[in-house]
């Protein structure tokens, strides 16, 4: 992965417009934030494979934090705190957000093909 | 003597932490050692420091690594392949039978696992319970043992001392060896115990949880 920067990412984000997409959107805080620390609260969400087809999308931000937002015909993909993205060797855009010791905080990804939804070795 | 011992836990790199002493102590007296690893750890939060995996090709730095791993530790691996963070969702008497064959098979006098409900990862208790779930429906397991690893903060309050203490510090070398190999997971704990020269209480407590391996006995009366 690499730093976001807006110039690069948005006509990635415009390629996949009006397209049949799969998302992987996902934040996380980790399985052990209240083992570490007793005031913490375990937060996480994720969705694999949300079928999808948005209008426009946008990526917008300073300071090398950004926020994406994909517009669909009845509602909203957004995901806060992106800082790096990739072009995978399957042409799927992978964003994430990670934290100062490289831990994963924030993804959003998409893709043309679905998501591996199962261990590959199942 | 212990004839084979099966180590059953979700994630690559559970074994090098939780257990990585007590299976080079096993592998030194020649018993053969097998761990049954759940998930692939996908979903996992590490993905190097500096990172260098992604969510999506995670899994192949994990596996790689777990496969390291079992060869530095001299053990066979099987996975069960499940999706990380998946595994309580999943129907539990599925995963039991899947379990049940791998012991039926195997037949293991010795089984190591998450102590259900004392474990904090959901993945953990629920392969935990699903391993209780599958040595309860032998008909004859007189001949085997179940040792369970707590891991949450409170565990010693409520069961007591653990069963089985083994101070693993002549094996630290294999451990730390089997640990560092997780790469994508472990460089955090790396720089700790490389760094050991700090004296905070949260660093040695966690060096000291390393250096014993504690398990409690569970009954596997029907
Ligand atoms: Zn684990």
């Amino acid at each position: 992965m690499q730093a976001i920067e807006i110039d690069k990412v948005q006509p990635l984000i415009d390629a996949f417009a009006g397209k049949d997409v799969y998302v992987h959107l996902e934040t996380t805080n980790g399985a052990y934030a209240s083992h570490f620390n007793e005031n913490a609260y375990n937060v996480g969400a994720f969705i694999r494979n949300a079928h999808v087809r948005y209008q426009h999308g946008k990526i917008v931000g300073t300071g090398g934090s950004f926020r994406v937002g994909l517009k669909l015909d009845l509602g909203w993909v957004y995901a806060e705190g992106v800082t790096d993205f990739e072009m995978d060797d399957q042409n799927r855009l992978l964003m994430a957000g990670h934290d100062v010791e490289g831990r994963l905080m924030v993804a959003l990804e998409i893709s043309e093909t679905p998501f591996s939804h199962e261990s590959e070795d199942a | 003597m212990q004839r084979h011992v099966l180590v059953i836990f979700p994630h690559p790199d559970d074994e090098s932490f939780g257990a990585s002493g007590t299976i080079a102590q096993f592998r030194e007296q020649g018993v053969p050692v097998t761990y049954l690893c759940g998930t692939l750890g996908e979903m996992g939060r590490n993905m190097g420091n500096p990172i260098f995996a992604n969510r999506e090709n995670l899994y192949t730095f994990r596996k790689q690594e777990l496969f390291e791993a079992a060869k530095k530790l001299d053990i066979q691996v099987e996975m069960l392949g499940y999706r990380d963070k998946t595994l309580e969702f999943e129907p539990q008497k599925e995963v039991s039978e899947r379990i049940r064959s791998y012991i039926d098979t195997l037949k293991p006098n010795l089984i190591i696992t998450h102590y259900p409900g004392y474990a904090v990862h959901p993945d953990h208790n629920a392969l935990g319970a699903a391993v209780m779930e599958a040595v309860r429906t032998m008909d004859s397991n007189e001949q085997l043992e179940v040792w369970a690893h707590a891991i949450s903060n409170q565990h010693e309050d409520e069961l007591g001392p653990p069963d089985v203490v083994h101070d693993v510090t002549p094996y630290w070398e294999q451990k730390l060896n089997a640990i560092e190999t997780h790469l994508s997971q472990a460089s955090g704990m790396m720089s700790l115990l490389k760094d050991s020269q700090k004296d905070d209480t949260q660093t040695s407590e966690q060096l000291e949880r390393l250096r014993t391996e504690r398990y409690y006995r569970l009954s596997i009366k029907k």
